[in-house]
């Protein structure tokens, strides 16, 4: 599964593995692979029962962590994308699109980044420009339109800096998405799967429940950009991981967040079925309260969730 | 629990300006005379550049009489992530300048409308907008939408307040949310950026004013320009992301110099608030 890319606190359990599949390949050791596996499976929980921030940031960016289309194909029966803004271009960096799940209709928003080095370059590494979202936003206007709640999928290191995102207004894309989902008469359903890149994940983030996986980040700004800024430094990205507490046990201590998709054991990337099948029963769940909710109540409940958020003294 | 104070702006807390009898223009160098530039509102006679100014002068350039009865004043940031460093900061921008954080807001008058009116400082931490600024915002949005009252928002700022993490970026979907709601009311928004106001204050309440006002030169825009050229590995052009970029390109409505900007919000006021 891991294809020879891991992290370094990944290495123990890596090798041990790497020891049972040669063992594998001799015949009377039985006992030993057993003695093995759960020897790998008692310091793979250790491991991941300890995760520093600074690496559930490596493994919300893992090269091998499922990206939203491994997700939207195996919760979906039917995804149909659709493509572009109708005002300026197509964002690959951002996919849109109507699907079935469990028979139910559903919109679906996400940002998708690249596995190899041509679709990372095609992706724009996940980082989308205005035009991404406003196809997102003109998707979930549709949705309002036929009455079917939304599925987003957050998953960027930001909003692409650049000369283009700038002249075609970065800043009113992120801030009309805030302001038209506000009053958007169908559930929004959240799911922050990787990294959470500040205003260019919030784009399209501001929603009815915000749920997070158990390795994913999100934050203000990047480790590295607070480091450079706070201390000039760059590499001091680990202390700015710690300071800026972004994880999701982080954030549902905060309740900023509303509740946490779990990860097999070893990260999302080990096992993307499973990691599929959590996303699915957690964003079902959701659906099935919010959708039962009068419209009214929905938005006044959503309206109320930004109220809260903000920690001030008067 | 809101607060009253009735806010008039004195010439000595001139705020976020360099102090001695001689002054050099940031943008083409001129050596000006200090007095003469506090005549003509801090506006460069030589290259037209706008100085930043902080909002006690903004309070006095465009309300009626100078007078803000300020709301809120005494609302305060916390340090809910235990930052580093962020309590020492908060503390030396809080003695530098006089002010609890980047924002005030009340009610006013302008040109005799009533409206409410809100005020950032770049002085306090960059202008950033954390926790405080939100909500003051949010609060200020509210009032203009219960009291039916025009809103106008002066804004600088750098971005969203790092030291507040989370909360900070949650800021943009509050003010926002409640922008929604004031849209709903018709209750009218008039947003004036000023230089420089970027990021997460750009891509929230700066950006969705029904008229957006600029001073001419004000850096506008969502990243900075150091990160643009070390992403695109590029100098940008001149002028990039300059108020002026900004209306040729359909971001802005209006250009307006400082001196004219009171007058043209009187303008503006009277027609939409179908006032004689």
């Amino acid at each position: 599964m891991n294809g020879g890319i891991y992290l370094d606190f990944e290495k123990p359990v890596i090798e041990l593995e790497k020891k049972i599949e040669e063992l594998k390949k001799l015949s009377g050791v039985e006992d030993e692979i057993e003695r093995l596996q759960q020897q790998a499976e008692r310091l793979k929980r250790k491991i991941f029962s300890n995760l520093t921030r600074w690496q559930r940031v490596q493994l919300a960016r893992h090269p091998k962590r499922p990206y939203a289309l491994d997700i939207i194909n195996l919760i979906t029966e039917d995804f149909i994308e659709l493509h572009g803004d109708r005002r300026f271009g197509d964002d690959p960096a951002i996919v849109a699109g109507l699907a079935k799940i469990d028979k139910h209709s559903i919109a679906i928003v996400a940002q998708q980044k690249g596995r190899d080095t041509k679709e990372k370059i095609k992706r724009n590494f996940g980082m989308p420009h205005p035009e991404g979202y406003r196809k997102a936003l003109r998707i979930m206007k549709m949705a309002e339109k036929f009455n079917i709640p939304v599925l987003s999928i957050v998953d960027t290191p930001g909003a692409y800096p650049g000369v283009g995102a700038e002249e075609r207004g970065q800043f009113e894309a992120i801030a009309y998405n805030l302001f038209e989902c506000t009053l958007l008469k169908v559930p929004i359903v959240v799911v922050i799967l990787g990294e959470g890149g500040s205003g260019g994940a919030l784009a399209i983030a501001h929603g009815d429940k915000i749920l997070m996986l158990e390795n994913a980040i999100y934050s203000v700004i990047s480790p590295e950009g607070c480091a450079s800024i706070l201390w000039r430094d760059a590499s001091k990205n680990k202390d700015a991981a710690e300071a800026l507490k972004l994880t999701a046990q982080d954030l549902l201590k905060f309740e900023v967040i509303d509740e946490i998709i779990p990860e097999p054991i070893g990260g999302a990337h080990t096992d993307y079925q499973k990691t599929a099948e959590n996303i699915k029963s957690v964003v079902m769940k959701n659906f099935r309260e919010l959708t039962a909710l009068p419209v009214d109540e929905l938005i006044q409940k959503r309206i109320e969730k930004y109220r809260k958020m903000g920690v001030y003294k008067e | 629990m809101w607060f009253k104070k009735k806010v008039q702006a004195k010439p000595e807390e001139k705020l976020d300006l360099p102090e001695g009898l001689w002054v050099k223009c940031e943008s083409c160098g001129e050596i000006l005379y200090r007095s003469e530039l506090e005549k003509r509102v801090w506006i460069c006679p030589k290259c037209n550049f706008h100085f930043r100014i902080g909002s006690r002068d903004y309070i006095a350039l465009l309300l009626d009489e100078g007078l803000l009865e300020e709301l809120d004043s005494e609302m305060e940031p916390l340090d809910p992530l235990d930052f580093p460093d962020y309590k020492k900061k908060l503390k030396s921008a809080q003695q530098s300048t006089k002010l609890k954080d980047g924002l005030v807001y009340g009610r006013a008058k302008i040109g005799g409308i009533p409206v409410i009116f809100a005020s950032m400082d770049f002085a306090f931490m960059g202008g950033s907008m954390g926790s405080v600024v939100g909500e003051k915002v949010a609060r200020a949005i509210r009032l203009a939408r219960s009291e039916k009252k025009p809103l106008i928002i002066v804004s600088t700022s750098g971005g969203a307040r790092m030291q507040e993490g989370i909360f900070s970026l949650m800021q943009l979907s509050k003010t926002s949310a409640e922008l929604a709601l004031l849209a709903k009311e018709r209750v009218p928004y008039i947003s004036i950026l000023t230089h420089p106001t970027m990021a997460g204050v750009m891509a929230s309440y700066a950006s969705l004013g029904d008229i957006i006002i600029a001073e001419p030169g004000a850096l506008i825009g969502f990243t900075g320009p150091r990160v643009i050229e070390q992403t695109i590995g590029e100098k940008l052009p001149p002028g990039f992301q300059r108020s002026e970029f900004m209306l040729e390109h359909g971001m802005i409505d209006l250009l307006v110099s400082r001196t004219e900007l009171r007058n043209t919000l009187i303008r503006l006021l009277k027609i939409i608030c179908k006032v004689q």
